[in-house]
Protein backbone atom coordinates (compact mmCIF):
# COMPACT_ATOMS: atom_id res chain seq x y z
CA UNK A 1 0.00 0.00 0.00
CA UNK A 2 1.25 3.48 -0.81
CA UNK A 3 1.97 6.09 1.81
CA UNK A 4 -0.94 7.42 3.82
CA UNK A 5 -1.17 11.18 3.43
CA UNK A 6 -4.37 12.08 5.23
CA UNK A 7 -5.90 10.62 8.35
CA UNK A 8 -9.10 12.08 9.74
CA UNK A 9 -10.40 10.71 13.03
CA UNK A 10 -13.70 11.51 14.76
CA UNK A 11 -13.97 14.90 13.11
CA UNK A 12 -16.97 16.84 14.43
CA UNK A 13 -18.02 20.36 13.60
CA UNK A 14 -20.64 22.67 15.02
CA UNK A 15 -20.53 26.40 14.44
CA UNK A 16 -21.79 27.37 17.89
CA UNK A 17 -21.54 25.40 21.11
CA UNK A 18 -25.29 24.80 21.28
CA UNK A 19 -25.88 24.85 17.51
CA UNK A 20 -26.61 21.87 15.27
CA UNK A 21 -23.93 19.33 14.47
CA UNK A 22 -22.78 19.93 10.89
CA UNK A 23 -20.33 17.07 10.61
CA UNK A 24 -20.54 14.10 12.96
CA UNK A 25 -17.73 11.65 13.67
CA UNK A 26 -16.17 11.76 10.21
CA UNK A 27 -13.30 9.34 9.55
CA UNK A 28 -11.22 9.06 6.42
CA UNK A 29 -7.92 7.56 5.35
CA UNK A 30 -6.42 8.80 2.13
CA UNK A 31 -3.35 7.30 0.51
CA UNK A 32 -1.01 8.80 -2.02
CA UNK A 33 -2.51 8.82 -5.49
CA UNK A 34 -5.97 7.75 -4.35
CA UNK A 35 -9.18 9.06 -5.91
CA UNK A 36 -12.13 9.25 -3.53
CA UNK A 37 -15.59 10.50 -4.45
CA UNK A 38 -17.80 11.97 -1.77
CA UNK A 39 -21.54 11.98 -2.50
CA UNK A 40 -24.30 13.53 -0.44
CA UNK A 41 -27.48 15.54 -0.67
CA UNK A 42 -27.62 19.18 0.41
CA UNK A 43 -26.69 19.73 4.03
CA UNK A 44 -24.16 16.93 4.23
CA UNK A 45 -21.54 19.41 5.41
CA UNK A 46 -19.27 18.90 2.43
CA UNK A 47 -18.36 22.56 2.01
CA UNK A 48 -17.57 22.80 5.70
CA UNK A 49 -15.47 19.66 5.46
CA UNK A 50 -13.49 21.05 2.52
CA UNK A 51 -12.98 24.36 4.32
CA UNK A 52 -11.59 22.46 7.29
CA UNK A 53 -9.29 20.39 5.09
CA UNK A 54 -7.91 23.50 3.37
CA UNK A 55 -7.43 25.28 6.67
CA UNK A 56 -10.09 27.94 6.09
CA UNK A 57 -12.01 26.59 9.10
CA UNK A 58 -11.17 24.40 12.08
CA UNK A 59 -12.90 21.34 13.52
CA UNK A 60 -14.76 21.44 16.84
CA UNK A 61 -13.26 18.13 17.85
CA UNK A 62 -11.37 15.25 16.28
CA UNK A 63 -7.99 15.08 14.62
CA UNK A 64 -6.65 15.61 11.14
CA UNK A 65 -3.21 14.26 10.47
CA UNK A 66 -2.08 15.42 7.13
CA UNK A 67 1.29 15.17 5.54
CA UNK A 68 0.61 17.83 2.94
CA UNK A 69 -1.70 20.80 2.71
CA UNK A 70 -4.47 20.43 0.17
CA UNK A 71 -5.46 22.67 -2.70
CA UNK A 72 -9.09 23.36 -3.48
CA UNK A 73 -11.05 23.86 -6.65
CA UNK A 74 -14.55 25.33 -6.66
CA UNK A 75 -17.67 24.92 -8.73
CA UNK A 76 -17.17 28.40 -10.12
CA UNK A 77 -13.81 28.67 -11.75
CA UNK A 78 -12.74 31.53 -9.42
CA UNK A 79 -10.05 32.65 -11.84
CA UNK A 80 -9.09 36.25 -11.16
CA UNK A 81 -10.46 38.30 -14.07
CA UNK A 82 -7.73 40.95 -13.93
CA UNK A 83 -5.06 38.34 -14.73
CA UNK A 84 -4.55 36.22 -17.82
CA UNK A 85 -4.79 32.44 -17.60
CA UNK A 86 -1.01 32.21 -17.34
CA UNK A 87 -0.81 34.96 -14.71
CA UNK A 88 -3.46 33.21 -12.62
CA UNK A 89 -1.23 30.16 -12.50
CA UNK A 90 1.87 32.28 -11.86
CA UNK A 91 0.12 33.90 -8.90
CA UNK A 92 -0.59 30.46 -7.40
CA UNK A 93 3.11 29.63 -7.86
CA UNK A 94 4.15 32.93 -6.27
CA UNK A 95 1.91 32.39 -3.22
CA UNK A 96 2.66 28.69 -2.77
CA UNK A 97 4.44 27.52 0.36
CA UNK A 98 5.69 24.28 -1.19
CA UNK A 99 9.52 24.32 -1.07
CA UNK A 100 10.04 23.15 -4.66
CA UNK A 101 7.67 25.87 -5.91
CA UNK A 102 9.13 28.56 -3.66
CA UNK A 103 12.58 28.24 -5.16
CA UNK A 104 11.35 29.13 -8.68
CA UNK A 105 12.28 32.58 -9.98
CA UNK A 106 10.09 34.64 -12.32
CA UNK A 107 11.29 32.80 -15.45
CA UNK A 108 10.92 29.48 -13.69
CA UNK A 109 7.36 30.36 -12.75
CA UNK A 110 6.48 31.38 -16.28
CA UNK A 111 7.90 28.13 -17.66
CA UNK A 112 6.08 26.08 -15.03
CA UNK A 113 2.79 27.89 -15.75
CA UNK A 114 3.15 27.13 -19.47
CA UNK A 115 3.96 23.50 -18.63
CA UNK A 116 0.80 23.23 -16.53
CA UNK A 117 -1.28 24.78 -19.32
CA UNK A 118 0.12 22.16 -21.66
CA UNK A 119 -0.80 19.47 -19.15
CA UNK A 120 -4.44 20.57 -19.30
CA UNK A 121 -4.29 20.79 -23.11
CA UNK A 122 -4.31 24.59 -23.26
CA UNK A 123 -0.87 25.38 -24.68
CA UNK A 124 -2.01 28.60 -26.35
CA UNK A 125 -4.08 30.05 -23.51
CA UNK A 126 -1.34 31.80 -21.52
CA UNK A 127 -2.25 35.34 -22.58
CA UNK A 128 -6.01 34.88 -22.75
CA UNK A 129 -8.24 36.47 -20.14
CA UNK A 130 -10.75 34.30 -18.24
CA UNK A 131 -13.68 35.89 -20.11
CA UNK A 132 -12.13 34.85 -23.42
CA UNK A 133 -12.23 31.19 -22.39
CA UNK A 134 -15.18 28.79 -22.48
CA UNK A 135 -16.51 27.30 -19.24
CA UNK A 136 -14.64 24.06 -19.78
CA UNK A 137 -11.39 25.86 -20.57
CA UNK A 138 -11.74 27.95 -17.42
CA UNK A 139 -12.14 24.88 -15.28
CA UNK A 140 -9.04 23.37 -16.88
CA UNK A 141 -7.09 26.54 -16.09
CA UNK A 142 -8.48 26.27 -12.56
CA UNK A 143 -7.17 22.68 -12.38
CA UNK A 144 -3.78 23.89 -13.61
CA UNK A 145 -3.81 26.65 -10.99
CA UNK A 146 -4.67 24.18 -8.23
CA UNK A 147 -1.86 21.89 -9.42
CA UNK A 148 0.53 24.87 -9.38
CA UNK A 149 0.35 24.99 -5.61
CA UNK A 150 2.50 21.88 -5.56
CA UNK A 151 0.41 19.94 -3.08
CA UNK A 152 -0.29 16.25 -2.95
CA UNK A 153 -4.01 16.44 -2.29
CA UNK A 154 -6.53 18.09 -4.57
CA UNK A 155 -9.99 18.79 -3.17
CA UNK A 156 -12.66 19.40 -5.77
CA UNK A 157 -16.00 20.93 -4.79
CA UNK A 158 -18.47 20.01 -7.56
CA UNK A 159 -16.05 21.41 -10.11
CA UNK A 160 -18.01 20.37 -13.19
CA UNK A 161 -21.57 20.98 -11.97
CA UNK A 162 -22.05 24.15 -14.01
CA UNK A 163 -20.79 22.73 -17.32
CA UNK A 164 -22.75 21.35 -20.25
CA UNK A 165 -22.92 17.56 -20.60
CA UNK A 166 -20.47 17.21 -23.49
CA UNK A 167 -17.84 19.31 -21.76
CA UNK A 168 -18.41 17.54 -18.44
CA UNK A 169 -17.86 14.13 -20.04
CA UNK A 170 -14.71 15.36 -21.63
CA UNK A 171 -13.42 16.87 -18.40
CA UNK A 172 -14.01 13.55 -16.62
CA UNK A 173 -11.63 11.97 -19.12
CA UNK A 174 -9.18 14.82 -18.72
CA UNK A 175 -9.28 14.73 -14.94
CA UNK A 176 -8.57 10.99 -14.90
CA UNK A 177 -5.71 11.46 -17.36
CA UNK A 178 -4.23 14.29 -15.24
CA UNK A 179 -4.71 12.29 -12.06
CA UNK A 180 -2.89 9.32 -13.60
CA UNK A 181 -0.08 11.52 -14.92
CA UNK A 182 0.48 13.48 -11.71
CA UNK A 183 -0.16 10.86 -9.04
CA UNK A 184 -2.21 13.29 -6.97
CA UNK A 185 -4.66 12.18 -4.33
CA UNK A 186 -8.12 13.57 -5.11
CA UNK A 187 -11.21 14.06 -2.97
CA UNK A 188 -14.03 14.80 -5.38
CA UNK A 189 -17.27 16.10 -3.90
CA UNK A 190 -20.42 15.88 -6.00
CA UNK A 191 -24.20 15.55 -5.96
CA UNK A 192 -24.02 13.40 -9.04
CA UNK A 193 -23.79 9.69 -8.19
CA UNK A 194 -22.83 8.63 -11.71
CA UNK A 195 -20.06 11.18 -11.79
CA UNK A 196 -18.81 9.87 -8.44
CA UNK A 197 -18.79 6.30 -9.77
CA UNK A 198 -17.29 7.32 -13.12
CA UNK A 199 -14.30 8.89 -11.37
CA UNK A 200 -13.62 7.41 -7.95
CA UNK A 201 -11.76 4.37 -6.71
CA UNK A 202 -14.00 4.62 -3.69
CA UNK A 203 -17.37 6.27 -3.32
CA UNK A 204 -18.34 7.52 0.12
CA UNK A 205 -21.99 8.34 0.76
CA UNK A 206 -22.71 11.04 3.34
CA UNK A 207 -25.90 11.60 5.30
CA UNK A 208 -27.34 15.08 5.73
CA UNK A 209 -27.89 17.07 8.91
CA UNK A 210 -25.66 15.95 10.47
CA UNK A 211 -23.10 14.94 7.85
CA UNK A 212 -21.91 11.47 8.66
CA UNK A 213 -20.56 8.62 6.54
CA UNK A 214 -23.36 6.17 5.71
CA UNK A 215 -21.45 3.74 3.64
CA UNK A 216 -18.49 3.29 1.36
CA UNK A 217 -18.19 1.37 -1.90
CA UNK A 218 -14.93 0.36 -3.54
CA UNK A 219 -15.11 0.73 -7.32
CA UNK A 220 -12.66 -1.85 -8.53
CA UNK A 221 -13.15 -1.26 -12.17
CA UNK A 222 -10.34 0.07 -14.32
CA UNK A 223 -10.11 3.49 -15.89
CA UNK A 224 -10.95 4.74 -18.44
CA UNK A 225 -14.57 4.18 -17.57
CA UNK A 226 -17.51 5.52 -19.46
CA UNK A 227 -20.30 7.25 -17.68
CA UNK A 228 -22.85 5.59 -19.97
CA UNK A 229 -21.51 2.07 -19.39
CA UNK A 230 -23.68 -0.58 -17.77
CA UNK A 231 -21.25 -1.05 -14.94
CA UNK A 232 -21.33 2.61 -13.93
CA UNK A 233 -25.12 2.58 -14.26
CA UNK A 234 -25.54 -0.53 -12.10
CA UNK A 235 -23.28 0.66 -9.31
CA UNK A 236 -24.90 4.09 -9.44
CA UNK A 237 -28.35 2.56 -9.07
CA UNK A 238 -27.34 0.82 -5.84
CA UNK A 239 -25.81 4.00 -4.39
CA UNK A 240 -28.73 6.17 -5.54
CA UNK A 241 -31.16 3.87 -3.71
CA UNK A 242 -29.20 4.40 -0.52
CA UNK A 243 -29.06 8.15 -1.11
CA UNK A 244 -32.83 8.31 -1.64
CA UNK A 245 -33.42 6.30 1.50
CA UNK A 246 -31.37 8.92 3.36
CA UNK A 247 -33.29 11.82 1.81
CA UNK A 248 -36.67 10.20 2.65
CA UNK A 249 -35.56 10.00 6.25
CA UNK A 250 -35.77 13.80 6.38
CA UNK A 251 -39.36 13.95 5.07
CA UNK B 1 -21.88 -5.04 0.66
CA UNK B 2 -22.33 -5.67 -3.05
CA UNK B 3 -19.30 -6.82 -4.92
CA UNK B 4 -18.60 -5.43 -8.36
CA UNK B 5 -15.25 -7.05 -8.85
CA UNK B 6 -16.60 -9.49 -11.39
CA UNK B 7 -17.43 -6.63 -13.71
CA UNK B 8 -14.42 -5.72 -15.70
CA UNK B 9 -13.50 -3.11 -18.24
CA UNK B 10 -16.23 -2.34 -20.73
CA UNK B 11 -14.21 -0.70 -23.38
CA UNK B 12 -10.46 -0.45 -23.22
CA UNK B 13 -9.00 1.74 -25.88
CA UNK B 14 -5.33 1.65 -26.55
CA UNK B 15 -3.69 4.12 -24.11
CA UNK B 16 -1.91 6.18 -26.72
CA UNK B 17 -4.93 6.40 -28.97
CA UNK B 18 -6.97 7.53 -25.99
CA UNK B 19 -4.59 10.38 -25.23
CA UNK B 20 -4.54 11.51 -28.84
CA UNK B 21 -8.33 11.41 -28.93
CA UNK B 22 -8.50 13.47 -25.77
CA UNK B 23 -6.15 16.10 -27.13
CA UNK B 24 -8.15 16.33 -30.35
CA UNK B 25 -11.39 16.45 -28.40
CA UNK B 26 -9.97 19.27 -26.33
CA UNK B 27 -8.89 21.26 -29.38
CA UNK B 28 -12.26 20.69 -31.06
CA UNK B 29 -14.33 21.74 -28.04
CA UNK B 30 -12.21 24.81 -27.47
CA UNK B 31 -12.50 25.84 -31.10
CA UNK B 32 -16.28 25.43 -31.01
CA UNK B 33 -16.79 27.25 -27.76
CA UNK B 34 -14.60 30.31 -28.07
CA UNK B 35 -15.41 33.33 -30.09
CA UNK B 36 -12.44 34.21 -32.25
CA UNK B 37 -13.70 37.69 -33.08
CA UNK B 38 -11.59 40.14 -31.13
CA UNK B 39 -10.93 43.83 -31.25
CA UNK B 40 -13.40 46.48 -32.22
CA UNK B 41 -14.59 48.02 -35.40
CA UNK B 42 -12.21 50.76 -36.55
CA UNK B 43 -14.98 52.97 -37.86
CA UNK B 44 -16.90 52.68 -34.62
CA UNK B 45 -13.82 53.72 -32.67
CA UNK B 46 -13.16 56.76 -34.85
CA UNK B 47 -16.80 57.79 -34.52
CA UNK B 48 -16.61 57.47 -30.76
CA UNK B 49 -13.48 59.62 -30.61
CA UNK B 50 -15.07 62.47 -32.53
CA UNK B 51 -18.69 62.16 -31.38
CA UNK B 52 -18.32 64.66 -28.50
CA UNK B 53 -17.45 67.35 -31.08
CA UNK B 54 -21.06 67.18 -32.29
CA UNK B 55 -22.24 68.61 -28.96
CA UNK B 56 -19.53 71.28 -29.08
CA UNK B 57 -20.62 72.26 -32.60
CA UNK B 58 -24.29 72.51 -31.56
CA UNK B 59 -23.44 74.75 -28.59
CA UNK B 60 -21.26 76.97 -30.81
CA UNK B 61 -24.02 77.30 -33.43
CA UNK B 62 -26.68 78.19 -30.80
CA UNK B 63 -24.29 80.65 -29.18
CA UNK B 64 -23.49 82.30 -32.51
CA UNK B 65 -27.19 82.52 -33.39
CA UNK B 66 -27.88 84.18 -30.02
CA UNK B 67 -25.11 86.68 -30.78
CA UNK B 68 -26.51 87.38 -34.28
CA UNK B 69 -29.97 87.94 -32.83
CA UNK B 70 -28.36 90.51 -30.49
CA UNK B 71 -30.22 89.07 -27.48
CA UNK B 72 -27.68 90.76 -25.21
CA UNK B 73 -25.03 93.43 -25.74
CA UNK B 74 -21.58 91.98 -26.39
CA UNK B 75 -20.10 92.98 -23.02
CA UNK B 76 -22.59 90.48 -21.57
CA UNK B 77 -22.63 87.92 -24.37
CA UNK B 78 -19.51 88.13 -26.52
CA UNK B 79 -19.33 86.05 -29.71
CA UNK B 80 -17.28 82.85 -29.93
CA UNK B 81 -14.81 84.73 -32.14
CA UNK B 82 -14.32 87.41 -29.46
CA UNK B 83 -13.67 84.75 -26.83
CA UNK B 84 -11.11 83.03 -29.06
CA UNK B 85 -9.48 86.40 -29.76
CA UNK B 86 -9.23 87.09 -26.05
CA UNK B 87 -7.58 83.68 -25.47
CA UNK B 88 -5.13 84.35 -28.32
CA UNK B 89 -4.40 87.70 -26.72
CA UNK B 90 -3.68 85.98 -23.38
CA UNK B 91 -1.42 83.52 -25.16
CA UNK B 92 0.48 86.35 -26.88
CA UNK B 93 0.97 88.07 -23.53
CA UNK B 94 2.52 84.82 -22.32
CA UNK B 95 -0.21 84.24 -19.75
CA UNK B 96 -2.43 81.46 -21.07
CA UNK B 97 -0.04 78.50 -21.12
CA UNK B 98 1.86 79.31 -17.91
CA UNK B 99 -1.53 79.73 -16.17
CA UNK B 100 -2.87 76.45 -17.51
CA UNK B 101 0.36 74.58 -16.81
CA UNK B 102 0.73 75.96 -13.30
CA UNK B 103 -2.86 75.05 -12.45
CA UNK B 104 -2.40 71.62 -13.98
CA UNK B 105 0.80 71.07 -12.00
CA UNK B 106 -1.01 71.98 -8.78
CA UNK B 107 -3.93 69.75 -9.72
CA UNK B 108 -1.70 66.76 -10.47
CA UNK B 109 0.45 67.23 -7.37
CA UNK B 110 -2.60 67.71 -5.16
CA UNK B 111 -4.21 64.64 -6.68
CA UNK B 112 -1.06 62.57 -6.14
CA UNK B 113 -0.81 63.60 -2.47
CA UNK B 114 -4.54 62.90 -2.06
CA UNK B 115 -4.04 59.42 -3.46
CA UNK B 116 -1.20 58.69 -1.05
CA UNK B 117 -3.36 59.82 1.88
CA UNK B 118 -6.61 58.20 0.70
CA UNK B 119 -5.15 54.76 -0.05
CA UNK B 120 -4.43 53.69 3.56
CA UNK B 121 -7.65 55.33 4.79
CA UNK B 122 -9.73 53.52 2.16
CA UNK B 123 -8.03 50.19 2.84
CA UNK B 124 -8.40 50.49 6.61
CA UNK B 125 -12.06 51.44 6.43
CA UNK B 126 -12.79 48.97 3.64
CA UNK B 127 -11.30 46.02 5.48
CA UNK B 128 -12.10 46.79 9.10
CA UNK B 129 -15.81 47.08 10.01
CA UNK B 130 -15.12 48.72 13.37
CA UNK B 131 -13.01 51.49 11.88
CA UNK B 132 -15.59 51.92 9.18
CA UNK B 133 -18.45 52.31 11.66
CA UNK B 134 -16.45 54.99 13.44
CA UNK B 135 -15.02 56.96 10.55
CA UNK B 136 -17.12 56.51 7.43
CA UNK B 137 -19.85 59.05 8.37
CA UNK B 138 -17.12 61.65 8.88
CA UNK B 139 -15.61 60.80 5.51
CA UNK B 140 -18.99 61.01 3.79
CA UNK B 141 -19.67 64.31 5.55
CA UNK B 142 -16.39 65.69 4.22
CA UNK B 143 -17.33 64.48 0.75
CA UNK B 144 -20.69 66.28 0.95
CA UNK B 145 -19.09 69.53 2.07
CA UNK B 146 -18.13 71.80 -0.85
CA UNK B 147 -14.39 72.14 -0.41
CA UNK B 148 -14.60 75.86 -1.22
CA UNK B 149 -15.96 76.16 2.33
CA UNK B 150 -12.44 75.34 3.53
CA UNK B 151 -10.80 78.23 1.69
CA UNK B 152 -11.25 80.86 4.45
CA UNK B 153 -10.01 78.44 7.10
CA UNK B 154 -7.04 77.42 4.99
CA UNK B 155 -6.08 81.06 4.37
CA UNK B 156 -6.14 81.71 8.14
CA UNK B 157 -4.08 78.58 8.84
CA UNK B 158 -1.56 78.68 6.02
CA UNK B 159 -1.70 82.25 4.70
CA UNK B 160 -1.65 82.92 0.99
CA UNK B 161 0.64 80.06 0.04
CA UNK B 162 0.65 76.90 -2.03
CA UNK B 163 -0.11 75.06 1.21
CA UNK B 164 -3.51 76.75 1.35
CA UNK B 165 -4.33 75.64 -2.16
CA UNK B 166 -3.14 72.07 -1.56
CA UNK B 167 -5.10 71.86 1.71
CA UNK B 168 -8.31 72.73 -0.14
CA UNK B 169 -7.53 70.30 -2.98
CA UNK B 170 -6.81 67.51 -0.50
CA UNK B 171 -10.01 68.09 1.46
CA UNK B 172 -11.89 67.88 -1.83
CA UNK B 173 -10.21 64.81 -3.30
CA UNK B 174 -9.25 62.55 -0.38
CA UNK B 175 -12.83 61.67 0.73
CA UNK B 176 -13.87 60.81 -2.83
CA UNK B 177 -10.87 58.58 -3.47
CA UNK B 178 -11.16 56.85 -0.09
CA UNK B 179 -14.90 56.33 -0.47
CA UNK B 180 -14.38 54.95 -3.99
CA UNK B 181 -11.88 52.44 -2.66
CA UNK B 182 -14.25 51.42 0.14
CA UNK B 183 -17.13 50.77 -2.25
CA UNK B 184 -14.72 49.00 -4.60
CA UNK B 185 -13.74 46.68 -1.75
CA UNK B 186 -17.40 46.08 -0.89
CA UNK B 187 -18.08 45.04 -4.47
CA UNK B 188 -15.31 42.44 -4.73
CA UNK B 189 -17.10 39.16 -5.47
CA UNK B 190 -16.53 36.94 -2.39
CA UNK B 191 -15.32 34.09 -4.59
CA UNK B 192 -12.13 36.06 -5.41
CA UNK B 193 -11.38 36.61 -1.73
CA UNK B 194 -11.95 32.92 -1.13
CA UNK B 195 -9.74 32.00 -4.07
CA UNK B 196 -7.05 34.28 -2.66
CA UNK B 197 -7.25 32.55 0.72
CA UNK B 198 -7.06 29.11 -0.85
CA UNK B 199 -4.01 30.17 -2.86
CA UNK B 200 -2.37 31.36 0.36
CA UNK B 201 -2.65 35.15 0.04
CA UNK B 202 -2.50 36.65 3.52
CA UNK B 203 -2.02 40.13 4.93
CA UNK B 204 -0.12 42.48 2.65
CA UNK B 205 0.00 39.88 -0.15
CA UNK B 206 -3.76 39.58 -0.05
CA UNK B 207 -4.14 43.37 -0.27
CA UNK B 208 -1.68 43.61 -3.15
CA UNK B 209 -2.74 40.58 -5.19
CA UNK B 210 -6.46 40.34 -4.44
CA UNK B 211 -8.03 43.34 -2.66
CA UNK B 212 -6.69 46.24 -4.73
CA UNK B 213 -7.09 44.60 -8.16
CA UNK B 214 -10.48 43.21 -7.08
CA UNK B 215 -11.63 46.64 -5.93
CA UNK B 216 -10.09 48.37 -8.96
CA UNK B 217 -13.27 49.11 -11.00
CA UNK B 218 -14.91 50.90 -8.04
CA UNK B 219 -11.62 52.43 -6.98
CA UNK B 220 -11.10 53.81 -10.48
CA UNK B 221 -14.52 55.49 -10.26
CA UNK B 222 -13.36 57.05 -6.98
CA UNK B 223 -10.15 58.24 -8.62
CA UNK B 224 -12.05 59.87 -11.48
CA UNK B 225 -14.36 61.59 -9.05
CA UNK B 226 -11.38 62.49 -6.88
CA UNK B 227 -9.69 64.14 -9.86
CA UNK B 228 -12.86 66.11 -10.69
CA UNK B 229 -13.10 67.24 -7.05
CA UNK B 230 -9.41 68.12 -6.95
CA UNK B 231 -9.70 70.22 -10.10
CA UNK B 232 -12.85 72.00 -8.90
CA UNK B 233 -11.41 72.67 -5.46
CA UNK B 234 -8.24 73.96 -7.05
CA UNK B 235 -10.18 76.47 -9.16
CA UNK B 236 -12.19 77.61 -6.13
CA UNK B 237 -8.98 78.08 -4.15
CA UNK B 238 -7.20 79.92 -6.97
CA UNK B 239 -10.19 82.17 -7.43
CA UNK B 240 -10.21 83.24 -3.80
CA UNK B 241 -6.60 82.97 -2.65
CA UNK B 242 -4.88 85.49 -4.87
CA UNK B 243 -1.36 86.74 -4.25
CA UNK B 244 1.61 87.52 -6.50
CA UNK B 245 3.66 84.91 -4.62
CA UNK B 246 1.29 82.19 -5.83
CA UNK B 247 2.16 82.68 -9.49
CA UNK B 248 -0.20 82.33 -12.46
CA UNK B 249 -3.24 80.08 -12.60
CA UNK B 250 -6.50 79.65 -14.46
CA UNK B 251 -8.46 80.75 -11.38
CA UNK B 252 -6.42 83.95 -11.30
CA UNK B 253 -7.04 84.47 -15.03
CA UNK B 254 -10.77 84.12 -14.43
CA UNK B 255 -10.67 86.58 -11.55
CA UNK B 256 -8.70 89.07 -13.68
CA UNK B 257 -11.46 88.87 -16.29
CA UNK B 258 -14.07 89.58 -13.62
CA UNK B 259 -12.14 92.58 -12.26
CA UNK B 260 -11.67 94.05 -15.74
CA UNK B 261 -15.30 93.36 -16.61
CA UNK B 262 -13.94 91.49 -19.63
CA UNK B 263 -16.64 88.88 -20.36
CA UNK B 264 -14.62 87.42 -23.24
CA UNK B 265 -11.77 86.65 -20.87
CA UNK B 266 -14.18 85.26 -18.26
CA UNK B 267 -15.77 82.89 -20.77
CA UNK B 268 -12.38 82.05 -22.26
CA UNK B 269 -11.07 81.11 -18.80
CA UNK B 270 -14.13 79.00 -18.05
CA UNK B 271 -13.75 77.18 -21.36
CA UNK B 272 -10.05 76.59 -20.70
CA UNK B 273 -10.79 75.19 -17.22
CA UNK B 274 -13.36 72.84 -18.71
CA UNK B 275 -11.07 71.86 -21.56
CA UNK B 276 -8.22 70.91 -19.22
CA UNK B 277 -10.63 68.80 -17.14
CA UNK B 278 -12.00 67.05 -20.21
CA UNK B 279 -8.53 66.52 -21.63
CA UNK B 280 -7.33 64.75 -18.47
CA UNK B 281 -10.47 62.60 -18.42
CA UNK B 282 -10.06 61.65 -22.07
CA UNK B 283 -6.29 61.15 -22.09
CA UNK B 284 -5.77 59.55 -18.69
CA UNK B 285 -8.92 58.09 -17.16
CA UNK B 286 -10.90 57.01 -20.22
CA UNK B 287 -8.16 54.75 -21.64
CA UNK B 288 -7.52 53.17 -18.23
CA UNK B 289 -11.23 52.59 -17.69
CA UNK B 290 -11.63 51.19 -21.19
CA UNK B 291 -8.72 48.81 -20.70
CA UNK B 292 -9.96 47.67 -17.30
CA UNK B 293 -13.44 46.90 -18.58
CA UNK B 294 -12.15 45.16 -21.70
CA UNK B 295 -9.62 43.03 -19.81
CA UNK B 296 -12.30 41.82 -17.45
CA UNK B 297 -14.81 41.13 -20.20
CA UNK B 298 -17.22 43.77 -18.92
CA UNK B 299 -17.40 45.34 -22.38
CA UNK B 300 -16.75 43.64 -25.68
CA UNK B 301 -15.17 46.37 -27.77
Amino acid sequence: MSEQILKIRNLTKRFTASGPVIIDDFNLDLHEGEFVSLVGASGCGKSTLLNILTGLDSPTSGTIESKYAASLMFQEHALLPWLTAGENIELALKLSDAPEVKKLDADGREARAQELLELVHLPHAFDLRPHELSGGMRQRVAIARALAQGRKVLLMDEPFAALDAITRDFLHDELIRIWQETGLAVIFVTHNVREAVRLGQRVILMSSKPGRIIREWPIKYAQPRRIESNTVAQISAVITDELRKEIRRHA
Amino acid sequence: MPNFEHIDVDIALEEKQRKADLAAMSAGLDALETNSKRGSDRRKRIFRAFAPLVAVAIVLVLWQIAVWLKLQPDYILPSPAQVVASLIDQAQQGLLFPSALNSLRRGVQGFAISLIIALPIGLALGLNPTLRAIARPLLTGLQQLPSVAWVPAAIIWFGLSDATIFAVVLLGAVPSIANGLISGIDQIPPIYLRAGKVLGAKGFKSIYHIVIPGAWPGFLGGLEQGWAFAWRSLMAAELIAIAPSLGPGLGLMLDTGRQLGDMSLVLGSIITIMAVGVLIERLVFAPVRQRTLRNRGLITS
